[in-house]
Protein backbone atom coordinates (compact mmCIF):
# COMPACT_ATOMS: atom_id res chain seq x y z
CA UNK A 1 0.00 0.00 0.00
CA UNK A 2 1.57 3.28 -1.17
CA UNK A 3 0.83 7.06 -1.91
CA UNK A 4 2.57 9.88 -3.54
CA UNK A 5 1.89 12.83 -3.17
CA UNK A 6 3.06 15.85 -5.77
CA UNK A 7 2.88 19.63 -4.89
CA UNK A 8 3.25 21.80 -7.28
CA UNK A 9 2.92 25.90 -5.59
CA UNK A 10 1.94 27.65 -8.49
CA UNK A 11 1.03 31.70 -8.47
CA UNK A 12 -3.10 31.19 -7.64
CA UNK A 13 -2.84 28.09 -5.92
CA UNK A 14 -1.26 25.12 -4.47
CA UNK A 15 -1.89 22.12 -6.58
CA UNK A 16 -1.81 18.80 -4.70
CA UNK A 17 -1.41 15.16 -6.81
CA UNK A 18 -2.12 11.83 -4.92
CA UNK A 19 -1.98 8.64 -5.67
CA UNK A 20 -1.86 5.32 -4.91
CA UNK A 21 -4.35 4.31 -2.17
CA UNK A 22 -5.69 6.01 1.15
CA UNK A 23 -6.45 4.05 3.97
CA UNK A 24 -5.31 4.58 7.34
CA UNK A 25 -1.54 3.28 6.73
CA UNK A 26 -1.00 5.98 4.23
CA UNK A 27 -3.21 8.91 5.48
CA UNK A 28 -0.92 10.15 8.57
CA UNK A 29 1.27 11.07 5.24
CA UNK A 30 -1.52 12.95 3.52
CA UNK A 31 -2.02 14.58 6.91
CA UNK A 32 1.29 15.59 7.29
CA UNK A 33 1.73 17.14 4.01
CA UNK A 34 -1.87 18.70 3.70
CA UNK A 35 -2.16 20.16 7.17
CA UNK A 36 0.58 22.94 7.32
CA UNK A 37 -0.71 24.16 3.94
CA UNK A 38 -3.81 24.14 5.23
CA UNK A 39 -3.02 26.35 8.31
CA UNK A 40 -1.65 29.26 6.11
CA UNK A 41 -3.81 32.58 5.59
CA UNK A 42 -5.95 32.56 2.13
CA UNK A 43 -4.41 29.62 0.79
CA UNK A 44 -5.73 28.28 -1.91
CA UNK A 45 -5.95 24.88 -2.67
CA UNK A 46 -6.79 22.12 -5.00
CA UNK A 47 -6.18 18.05 -4.02
CA UNK A 48 -6.59 15.95 -7.48
CA UNK A 49 -7.28 12.56 -6.65
CA UNK A 50 -7.79 11.17 -10.26
CA UNK A 51 -5.05 8.91 -9.08
CA UNK A 52 -6.12 7.38 -6.13
CA UNK A 53 -7.70 3.94 -6.31
CA UNK A 54 -8.83 3.28 -2.71
CA UNK A 55 -9.82 5.75 -0.06
CA UNK A 56 -11.62 4.72 3.48
CA UNK A 57 -13.10 6.58 5.91
CA UNK A 58 -9.48 7.77 7.53
CA UNK A 59 -9.15 9.31 3.84
CA UNK A 60 -12.55 11.23 4.37
CA UNK A 61 -11.52 12.33 7.57
CA UNK A 62 -8.24 13.88 6.74
CA UNK A 63 -10.26 15.92 4.13
CA UNK A 64 -12.78 17.22 6.37
CA UNK A 65 -9.87 18.51 8.76
CA UNK A 66 -7.86 20.17 5.83
CA UNK A 67 -11.20 21.81 4.74
CA UNK A 68 -12.01 22.84 8.21
CA UNK A 69 -8.44 24.49 8.61
CA UNK A 70 -8.76 26.26 5.10
CA UNK A 71 -11.70 27.65 6.26
CA UNK A 72 -10.70 28.81 9.32
CA UNK A 73 -7.92 30.79 7.48
CA UNK A 74 -10.32 32.16 4.76
CA UNK A 75 -9.11 30.03 2.13
CA UNK A 76 -10.18 27.94 -0.89
CA UNK A 77 -10.62 24.26 -1.23
CA UNK A 78 -11.29 22.02 -4.08
CA UNK A 79 -11.35 18.70 -4.74
CA UNK A 80 -10.93 17.32 -8.27
CA UNK A 81 -10.95 14.03 -9.77
CA UNK A 82 -12.93 12.04 -7.84
CA UNK A 83 -13.79 8.75 -8.90
CA UNK A 84 -17.60 6.90 -9.21
CA UNK A 85 -16.62 5.37 -5.86
CA UNK A 86 -15.08 7.91 -4.51
CA UNK A 87 -17.62 10.63 -5.22
CA UNK A 88 -20.17 8.01 -4.03
CA UNK A 89 -18.40 8.31 -0.37
CA UNK A 90 -18.51 12.04 -0.51
CA UNK A 91 -22.29 12.10 -1.46
CA UNK A 92 -23.37 9.53 1.31
CA UNK A 93 -21.38 11.63 4.20
CA UNK A 94 -22.82 14.34 3.16
CA UNK A 95 -19.23 16.44 2.57
CA UNK A 96 -20.05 16.91 -1.62
CA UNK A 97 -22.62 19.51 0.23
CA UNK A 98 -20.42 21.48 1.85
CA UNK A 99 -16.97 20.89 0.35
CA UNK A 100 -16.57 21.67 -3.76
CA UNK A 101 -15.66 18.71 -5.45
CA UNK A 102 -15.48 19.08 -9.14
CA UNK A 103 -14.94 15.39 -10.87
CA UNK A 104 -13.78 17.24 -13.81
CA UNK A 105 -10.07 17.91 -13.75
CA UNK A 106 -9.56 21.08 -14.30
CA UNK A 107 -7.38 22.33 -17.64
CA UNK A 108 -8.47 19.43 -19.02
CA UNK A 109 -9.64 20.01 -22.48
CA UNK B 1 22.14 -29.30 42.57
CA UNK B 2 21.58 -26.00 40.92
CA UNK B 3 21.32 -25.41 36.93
CA UNK B 4 24.53 -23.91 36.54
CA UNK B 5 26.37 -26.90 38.13
CA UNK B 6 24.20 -29.46 35.84
CA UNK B 7 25.22 -26.78 32.94
CA UNK B 8 28.95 -26.95 33.41
CA UNK B 9 28.88 -31.13 33.63
CA UNK B 10 26.38 -31.47 31.14
CA UNK B 11 28.47 -28.69 29.04
CA UNK B 12 31.44 -30.54 29.47
CA UNK B 13 29.51 -34.05 28.52
CA UNK B 14 28.52 -32.64 24.88
CA UNK B 15 31.51 -31.39 23.78
CA UNK B 16 33.68 -34.46 24.93
CA UNK B 17 31.26 -36.76 22.47
CA UNK B 18 31.15 -34.37 20.07
CA UNK B 19 35.16 -34.16 19.53
CA UNK B 20 35.35 -37.90 19.97
CA UNK B 21 32.72 -38.59 17.19
CA UNK B 22 31.26 -35.53 15.48
CA UNK B 23 27.83 -36.88 14.93
CA UNK B 24 24.66 -35.28 13.96
CA UNK B 25 23.18 -36.86 16.92
CA UNK B 26 26.10 -34.72 19.43
CA UNK B 27 25.13 -31.81 17.57
CA UNK B 28 21.32 -32.40 17.88
CA UNK B 29 22.46 -32.91 21.81
CA UNK B 30 23.77 -29.16 21.96
CA UNK B 31 20.27 -28.21 20.20
CA UNK B 32 18.49 -29.36 22.98
CA UNK B 33 21.08 -28.07 25.17
CA UNK B 34 20.57 -24.28 24.24
CA UNK B 35 16.57 -24.58 24.60
CA UNK B 36 17.12 -25.76 28.20
CA UNK B 37 19.99 -22.71 29.02
CA UNK B 38 17.42 -20.46 26.88
CA UNK B 39 14.76 -21.44 29.52
CA UNK B 40 16.93 -20.75 32.24
CA UNK B 41 17.70 -17.20 30.81
CA UNK B 42 21.52 -18.38 30.69
CA UNK B 43 22.83 -15.29 28.39
CA UNK B 44 25.25 -16.32 25.73
CA UNK B 45 28.43 -15.24 26.83
CA UNK B 46 28.33 -17.12 29.81
CA UNK B 47 28.46 -20.67 27.79
CA UNK B 48 31.35 -18.90 25.45
CA UNK B 49 33.20 -18.47 28.94
CA UNK B 50 31.90 -21.92 29.87
CA UNK B 51 33.56 -22.92 26.57
CA UNK B 52 36.83 -21.70 27.89
CA UNK B 53 37.13 -23.06 30.80
CA UNK B 54 36.08 -26.92 30.06
CA UNK B 55 38.44 -25.88 26.88
CA UNK B 56 41.45 -25.31 29.25
CA UNK B 57 40.62 -28.09 31.76
CA UNK B 58 40.16 -30.99 29.11
CA UNK B 59 43.00 -30.11 26.67
CA UNK B 60 45.72 -27.87 28.27
CA UNK B 61 47.40 -28.10 25.14
CA UNK B 62 45.07 -25.95 23.43
CA UNK B 63 47.59 -23.25 21.71
CA UNK B 64 47.26 -20.08 24.21
CA UNK B 65 46.29 -17.97 21.12
CA UNK B 66 43.11 -20.04 20.55
CA UNK B 67 42.11 -20.03 24.15
CA UNK B 68 42.81 -15.77 23.91
CA UNK B 69 40.06 -15.57 20.88
CA UNK B 70 37.65 -16.25 23.19
CA UNK B 71 37.59 -13.10 24.51
CA UNK B 72 37.07 -11.61 21.61
CA UNK B 73 33.75 -14.03 21.11
CA UNK B 74 32.92 -13.40 24.75
CA UNK B 75 32.79 -9.67 24.27
CA UNK B 76 30.59 -9.78 20.51
CA UNK B 77 28.43 -11.92 22.61
CA UNK B 78 27.99 -9.73 25.41
CA UNK B 79 26.33 -7.63 22.74
CA UNK B 80 23.78 -10.34 21.77
CA UNK B 81 22.96 -11.15 25.06
CA UNK B 82 21.83 -7.48 26.26
CA UNK B 83 19.64 -7.67 22.86
CA UNK B 84 18.27 -11.05 23.98
CA UNK B 85 17.27 -9.33 27.43
CA UNK B 86 15.54 -6.30 26.19
CA UNK B 87 13.79 -8.34 23.74
CA UNK B 88 12.92 -10.61 26.45
CA UNK B 89 11.38 -8.10 28.54
CA UNK B 90 9.45 -5.71 25.14
CA UNK B 91 7.78 -9.39 24.85
CA UNK B 92 6.95 -9.50 28.59
CA UNK B 93 5.62 -5.86 28.08
CA UNK B 94 3.83 -6.83 25.00
CA UNK B 95 2.05 -9.54 26.73
CA UNK B 96 0.97 -7.31 29.48
CA UNK B 97 -0.61 -4.76 27.04
CA UNK B 98 -2.68 -7.27 25.20
CA UNK B 99 -3.99 -8.66 28.24
CA UNK B 100 -5.28 -5.34 29.54
CA UNK B 101 -6.33 -4.56 25.64
CA UNK B 102 -8.21 -7.70 26.39
CA UNK B 103 -9.84 -6.31 29.51
CA UNK B 104 -10.64 -2.65 28.09
CA UNK B 105 -12.22 -4.47 25.21
CA UNK B 106 -14.59 -6.48 27.74
CA UNK B 107 -15.49 -3.28 29.40
CA UNK B 108 -16.57 -1.79 26.59
CA UNK B 109 -18.52 -4.88 25.75
CA UNK B 110 -20.37 -4.05 28.93
CA UNK B 111 -20.39 -0.16 28.87
CA UNK B 112 -21.77 -0.37 25.24
CA UNK B 113 -24.18 -3.33 25.22
CA UNK B 114 -27.69 -3.15 24.24
CA UNK B 115 -30.16 -5.85 24.06
CA UNK B 116 -32.01 -6.79 21.17
CA UNK B 117 -35.95 -6.18 21.71
CA UNK B 118 -37.97 -8.87 21.40
CA UNK B 119 -41.67 -7.63 19.87
CA UNK B 120 -44.79 -8.98 18.50
CA UNK B 121 -44.95 -8.93 14.56
CA UNK B 122 -40.95 -7.34 14.21
CA UNK B 123 -38.00 -10.05 13.99
CA UNK B 124 -34.98 -8.31 14.79
CA UNK B 125 -31.28 -9.65 13.75
CA UNK B 126 -28.27 -8.17 15.16
CA UNK B 127 -23.97 -8.59 14.61
CA UNK B 128 -21.19 -6.51 15.24
CA UNK B 129 -17.67 -7.98 15.09
CA UNK B 130 -14.67 -6.08 15.36
CA UNK B 131 -11.72 -5.61 13.05
CA UNK B 132 -9.18 -5.40 15.77
CA UNK B 133 -9.68 -5.68 19.97
CA UNK B 134 -11.77 -2.40 20.35
CA UNK B 135 -14.89 -1.85 18.04
CA UNK B 136 -15.55 1.51 16.65
CA UNK B 137 -18.85 0.54 15.45
CA UNK B 138 -21.69 0.44 17.79
CA UNK B 139 -25.55 -0.08 17.42
CA UNK B 140 -27.92 0.34 19.82
CA UNK B 141 -31.32 -0.07 20.18
CA UNK B 142 -34.27 1.59 22.64
CA UNK B 143 -37.40 0.16 23.58
CA UNK B 144 -39.72 2.57 25.02
CA UNK B 145 -43.02 3.08 26.44
CA UNK B 146 -44.50 3.81 23.73
CA UNK B 147 -43.68 0.28 22.37
CA UNK B 148 -41.58 2.17 19.58
CA UNK B 149 -38.58 0.56 18.44
CA UNK B 150 -35.60 2.64 18.40
CA UNK B 151 -32.34 1.30 15.71
CA UNK B 152 -28.93 3.63 15.86
CA UNK B 153 -26.14 2.32 13.97
CA UNK B 154 -23.04 3.99 14.35
CA UNK B 155 -19.36 4.25 12.24
CA UNK B 156 -16.46 6.65 14.07
CA UNK B 157 -14.15 7.39 11.20
CA UNK B 158 -10.71 5.79 12.85
CA UNK B 159 -10.12 2.70 14.31
CA UNK B 160 -9.02 0.84 17.54
CA UNK B 161 -8.44 2.60 21.04
CA UNK B 162 -9.72 6.59 19.75
CA UNK B 163 -12.70 5.46 17.95
CA UNK B 164 -13.98 3.05 20.78
CA UNK B 165 -13.29 5.93 23.78
CA UNK B 166 -15.07 8.13 21.83
CA UNK B 167 -18.10 5.78 20.93
CA UNK B 168 -18.30 5.23 24.65
CA UNK B 169 -18.84 9.13 24.65
CA UNK B 170 -21.74 9.09 21.79
CA UNK B 171 -23.35 6.40 23.61
CA UNK B 172 -23.53 8.27 27.19
CA UNK B 173 -24.53 11.63 25.01
CA UNK B 174 -27.59 9.42 23.69
CA UNK B 175 -28.27 7.80 26.92
CA UNK B 176 -28.94 11.32 28.56
CA UNK B 177 -31.44 12.50 25.81
CA UNK B 178 -34.36 13.21 27.13
CA UNK B 179 -37.13 9.92 27.45
CA UNK B 180 -39.69 12.00 25.69
CA UNK B 181 -40.39 10.64 22.29
CA UNK B 182 -37.56 12.36 20.28
CA UNK B 183 -37.56 11.92 16.60
CA UNK B 184 -34.42 10.59 14.83
CA UNK B 185 -33.78 14.16 13.24
CA UNK B 186 -33.53 15.67 16.65
CA UNK B 187 -31.61 13.21 18.30
CA UNK B 188 -29.09 13.64 15.33
CA UNK B 189 -29.06 17.21 15.63
CA UNK B 190 -27.98 16.95 19.21
CA UNK B 191 -25.29 14.15 18.98
CA UNK B 192 -24.06 16.48 16.24
CA UNK B 193 -23.94 18.99 19.02
CA UNK B 194 -21.69 17.32 21.33
CA UNK B 195 -19.15 15.90 19.35
CA UNK B 196 -18.98 19.06 17.45
CA UNK B 197 -17.66 20.26 20.57
CA UNK B 198 -16.05 17.69 22.57
CA UNK B 199 -13.96 15.57 19.54
CA UNK B 200 -10.65 15.41 17.79
CA UNK B 201 -11.40 17.76 14.83
CA UNK B 202 -10.34 14.91 12.23
CA UNK B 203 -12.56 12.49 14.16
CA UNK B 204 -16.28 11.92 13.04
CA UNK B 205 -18.87 9.90 13.29
CA UNK B 206 -21.47 8.64 10.88
CA UNK B 207 -25.29 7.78 12.01
CA UNK B 208 -28.29 6.09 11.11
CA UNK B 209 -31.33 6.73 13.43
CA UNK B 210 -34.52 5.01 12.56
CA UNK B 211 -37.56 4.63 15.11
CA UNK B 212 -40.31 2.17 13.74
CA UNK B 213 -43.57 2.21 15.16
CA UNK B 214 -45.67 -1.17 15.75
CA UNK B 215 -49.16 0.63 15.95
CA UNK B 216 -48.74 2.47 12.54
CA UNK B 217 -45.65 -0.57 11.15
CA UNK B 218 -43.87 3.18 9.91
CA UNK B 219 -40.23 3.86 10.19
CA UNK B 220 -39.23 7.51 10.61
CA UNK B 221 -35.40 7.55 10.15
CA UNK B 222 -32.40 10.39 9.68
CA UNK B 223 -28.95 10.15 8.54
CA UNK B 224 -25.60 11.20 9.47
CA UNK B 225 -23.75 10.53 6.53
CA UNK B 226 -23.90 6.94 6.89
CA UNK B 227 -23.74 3.96 4.53
CA UNK B 228 -27.52 3.72 3.66
CA UNK B 229 -29.72 1.12 4.63
CA UNK B 230 -31.42 -1.31 2.40
CA UNK B 231 -35.25 -1.36 1.91
CA UNK B 232 -36.74 -4.73 0.70
CA UNK B 233 -40.29 -4.90 -0.52
CA UNK B 234 -41.71 -8.51 -0.28
CA UNK B 235 -44.88 -8.65 -2.52
CA UNK B 236 -42.27 -7.21 -5.32
CA UNK B 237 -39.21 -9.02 -3.95
CA UNK B 238 -37.57 -5.93 -4.61
CA UNK B 239 -34.36 -4.02 -3.22
CA UNK B 240 -33.96 -0.87 -3.05
CA UNK B 241 -31.40 1.83 -1.15
CA UNK B 242 -32.67 3.17 1.92
CA UNK B 243 -31.74 6.95 0.71
CA UNK B 244 -31.39 9.42 2.89
CA UNK B 245 -28.85 12.50 3.25
CA UNK B 246 -27.23 14.31 5.37
CA UNK B 247 -23.62 15.24 6.82
CA UNK B 248 -21.59 13.22 9.49
CA UNK B 249 -21.60 13.92 12.82
CA UNK B 250 -19.59 16.94 14.20
CA UNK B 251 -18.28 18.85 11.49
CA UNK B 252 -20.81 22.02 11.25
CA UNK B 253 -22.26 22.80 14.69
CA UNK B 254 -26.22 23.72 13.19
CA UNK B 255 -26.66 20.60 10.68
CA UNK B 256 -29.95 19.84 10.27
CA UNK B 257 -30.76 16.25 9.58
CA UNK B 258 -33.98 15.62 7.24
CA UNK B 259 -36.70 13.20 8.49
CA UNK B 260 -37.63 10.10 6.64
CA UNK B 261 -40.46 8.12 6.87
CA UNK B 262 -41.10 4.51 5.58
CA UNK B 263 -44.35 2.15 5.62
CA UNK B 264 -43.06 -1.56 6.11
CA UNK B 265 -45.44 -3.93 5.17
CA UNK B 266 -45.61 -7.60 5.94
CA UNK B 267 -42.39 -9.83 4.84
CA UNK B 268 -40.67 -6.33 4.12
CA UNK B 269 -36.98 -5.67 5.52
CA UNK B 270 -34.80 -3.11 6.71
CA UNK B 271 -31.34 -3.94 6.30
CA UNK B 272 -29.19 -1.43 7.95
CA UNK B 273 -24.91 -1.98 7.97
CA UNK B 274 -21.52 0.03 8.46
CA UNK B 275 -19.45 0.65 5.76
CA UNK B 276 -17.34 -2.54 7.13
CA UNK B 277 -19.95 -4.40 5.46
CA UNK B 278 -19.41 -2.57 1.62
CA UNK B 279 -15.61 -1.93 2.12
CA UNK B 280 -15.39 -5.43 2.28
CA UNK B 281 -12.60 -5.89 0.16
CA UNK B 282 -11.71 -9.64 -1.62
CA UNK B 283 -8.68 -10.52 -4.20
CA UNK B 284 -11.16 -9.08 -7.11
CA UNK B 285 -11.62 -5.99 -6.00
CA UNK B 286 -14.74 -4.69 -3.78
CA UNK B 287 -17.51 -6.80 -3.13
CA UNK B 288 -20.52 -5.57 -5.36
CA UNK B 289 -23.96 -4.65 -3.55
CA UNK B 290 -25.35 -7.13 -5.98
CA UNK B 291 -23.20 -9.89 -3.99
CA UNK B 292 -24.36 -8.94 -0.94
CA UNK B 293 -28.21 -8.51 -1.97
CA UNK B 294 -27.47 -12.17 -3.43
CA UNK B 295 -26.59 -13.29 0.23
CA UNK B 296 -29.68 -11.69 1.72
CA UNK B 297 -31.59 -13.66 -0.79
CA UNK B 298 -30.09 -16.51 -0.35
CA UNK B 299 -30.60 -16.82 3.20
CA UNK B 300 -34.05 -14.97 3.37
CA UNK B 301 -36.61 -17.86 4.27
CA UNK B 302 -34.64 -17.74 7.94
CA UNK B 303 -34.64 -15.94 10.45
CA UNK B 304 -33.52 -12.36 10.98
CA UNK B 305 -30.69 -13.24 13.31
CA UNK B 306 -29.80 -16.72 10.79
CA UNK B 307 -29.52 -14.11 8.11
CA UNK B 308 -26.83 -11.75 9.85
CA UNK B 309 -25.23 -14.22 11.13
CA UNK B 310 -24.71 -16.59 7.76
CA UNK B 311 -23.77 -13.00 5.70
CA UNK B 312 -21.23 -11.98 8.04
CA UNK B 313 -19.58 -15.49 7.48
CA UNK B 314 -19.64 -15.49 3.85
CA UNK B 315 -18.38 -12.04 3.71
CA UNK B 316 -15.83 -13.19 6.45
CA UNK B 317 -14.62 -16.02 4.16
CA UNK B 318 -14.27 -13.59 0.79
CA UNK B 319 -12.09 -11.68 2.46
CA UNK B 320 -9.59 -14.91 3.80
CA UNK B 321 -11.20 -14.52 7.29
CA UNK B 322 -9.10 -10.48 7.79
CA UNK B 323 -11.56 -8.46 8.58
CA UNK B 324 -10.34 -4.95 7.83
CA UNK B 325 -12.54 -2.93 9.00
CA UNK B 326 -15.07 -3.26 11.96
CA UNK B 327 -18.46 -5.24 10.79
CA UNK B 328 -21.89 -4.16 11.58
CA UNK B 329 -24.85 -5.41 10.47
CA UNK B 330 -28.67 -5.21 11.27
CA UNK B 331 -32.26 -6.77 9.75
CA UNK B 332 -35.36 -5.83 10.78
CA UNK B 333 -38.48 -7.62 9.39
CA UNK B 334 -42.04 -7.36 9.63
CA UNK B 335 -43.34 -10.43 10.39
CA UNK B 336 -45.72 -12.15 7.50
Amino acid sequence: MNISIDVKEKDTAIELTVSGEIDAYTAPKLRETLFPLSEENGVNMVVDLSGVSYMDSTGLGVFVGVFKNVRANDGQFKIVGLSERLQRLFEITGLADIININSQIEGGV
Amino acid sequence: MDFREMMESKYRELLENYIKEQSEQALYAGQKFSRKTIEQKISPEEIVSLHKSLLIEMYPDVPEKVINSFDILLEVMIGYGLAYREHQSLRHKQEELRSEMEIAANVQQTLLGTKVPVINGLDIGAISVPAKHMNGDYYHFVHDENNCISVAIADVIGKGIPAALCMSMIKYSMDSLPENRMGPSSILENLNRVVEQNVDPSMFITMFYGMYDPATNILSYASAGHEPGIYYNAEKKEFTELSARGLLLGVEKRTKYKEYKKEILPGDMVILMSDGVTECRTDEGFIERETLLGYINKYIHLSAQEIVNRIFKELEKLQHFQLRDDFTLIILKRDV
